[in-house]
């Protein structure tokens, strides 16, 4: 049996309209419409139905939209999901992202999606998923749908998707180890980087720092006698045992211990799992990096009110941006339902 | 992840050694350690010394959750 695939697109695309029709309300249609025609020539899978919703019902009813559509797609039988693609259309890119990681978490199918880089939708949402890097305006169809379909064809046959660069896809801030086809070494590469350095010729580097991105200052706490403060480290403090098995380098996992009533953390009963140095010191005394020795002491003094009851740790060598930022999303609500005042990440 | 606790409203101080690193990524509110393996307590120092540096370093912290800072602020220890 062959496999299946729904697609997703604006009323504009759907042949509804154009901006007056932009509130069109989601349907979903059996067969091929606009853009799905062009997707399904070179697929490997049939597109069964198309979806279409305005750029503005998605837009300013957001929830509303993406639980029809959900309901739409209840019962259906699809082993891909793909949407647009939406060149440089602000609204509609945030529409293909939106739907994309609704219909990704939903149902749990890969989702393929194409936008230009200057759009709010791949900020948003190329964490989530595989966006290929569209062209500016819709004379670009034709290759965008081309890009879209090499990458969707690739997952449907189970093949190694590729390096973003390579694959064309925006970087969803990931790593992974591979072997390079040319086996060129490191120190091979480094050097030849180096020299074109030295020489004031262009290189491209492989580890590219993603953009800053700042935070607003966090007001300070008004009333520190009475704060409770969180501990948290990046260090890998752990029960001897590991329990949450956080690894010791890339890690994807945390994990957060009780500390009541501790006047600090023992050796042998706490060590670290961070790979990225020696663990000697921090083996024989957890406080050098978790100093929940020296917190105690300054919350008996009266200098801030509480600890909190747990500290929190995830290793952080090589850990990925992304995976950070999520396992401290994951770590907030335990923060906040515990009344935690303000926080004190220990780095290694 | 201290730009995403800060994010969600938290005041939060970065104790580390790396602090160029710290203040590309992003942290207002900087606590400098002394090393990488041992950010708060030198194994070289008698355990009297590691006390006094962890002592110090971390109050310094727990004062700097409460003080108003304008701009990205690398804390004196």
């Amino acid at each position: 049996m062959s496999k299946k695939a729904i697609v997703y697109i604006n009323q504009f695309f759907g042949q509804i309209g154009g901006e007056d029709t932009a509130d069109y309300e989601p349907t979903i249609h059996e067969g091929l419409i606009g853009p799905a025609t062009a997707i399904n020539a070179g697929l490997h899978a049939d597109v069964t139905h198309t979806i279409i919703c305005g750029d503005n019902c998605m837009g300013s009813r957001t929830d509303w939209a993406v639980e029809q559509i959900l309901g739409m797609l209840e019962g259906k039988e699809f082993d891909i999901f793909l949407a647009g693609p939406a060149f440089q259309a602000g609204r509609y890119t945030v529409a293909c992202g939106t739907i994309c990681k609704a219909v990704k978490e939903k149902f749990g199918v890969p989702v393929v999606t194409s936008m230009n880089v200057e759009t709010p939708g791949v900020l948003m949402f190329k964490k989530d998923m595989y966006i290929l890097q569209g062209g500016n305006i819709a004379s670009k169809m034709r290759q965008d749908v081309k890009a879209m379909v090499n990458l969707a064809n690739k997952i449907l046959d189970g093949e190694e998707i590729g390096p973003a660069a390579i694959e064309g896809y925006f970087p969803r801030g990931i790593r992974k180890e591979y072997f390079r086809p040319d086996k060129k070494p490191a120190s091979e590469r480094m050097i030849e980087m180096l020299l074109k350095k030295v020489n004031g010729e262009p290189f491209v580097t492989e580890t590219p720092i993603p953009k800053i991105d700042r935070v607003p200052i966090a007001p300070a706490v008004k009333d520190l006698a009475h704060a409770k403060i969180a501990l948290l480290n990046t260090g890998g403090i752990v029960p001897v045992d590991n329990p949450d098995r956080i690894q010791s380098a890339s890690a994807t996992r945390w994990g957060r211990y009780n500390i009541e009533g501790a006047d600090g953390l023992e050796g042998g009963v706490f060590k670290t799992v961070h790979a990225g140095f020696d663990p000697a010191a921090a083996d024989a005394d957890p406080d050098v990096i978790t100093p929940v020795d020296a917190l105690r002491a300054l919350e008996k003094e009266g200098v801030f009110g509480t600890l909190h009851n747990y500290f929190y740790t995830t290793v952080g060598t090589g850990t990925t941006e992304s995976e950070a930022s999520r396992m401290a999303k994951e770590i907030i609500p335990y923060l906040k339902e515990d009344g935690v005042d303000a926080c004190i990440m220990v780095s290694t | 992840m201290v730009k995403e606790i800060e994010r969600a409203g938290f005041p939060i101080v970065h104790m580390c050694n790396l602090i160029p690193v710290s203040k590309t990524v992003g942290a207002n509110r900087i606590v400098p350690t002394i090393s990488i393996p041992y950010p708060l307590g030198d194994p070289g120092t008698s355990k009297e010394d590691q006390w006094k540096l962890r002592y110090h370093r971390t109050k310094v912290a727990v004062e700097a959750l409460a003080t108003d800072i304008e701009e990205q602020t690398v804390f004196k220890v």
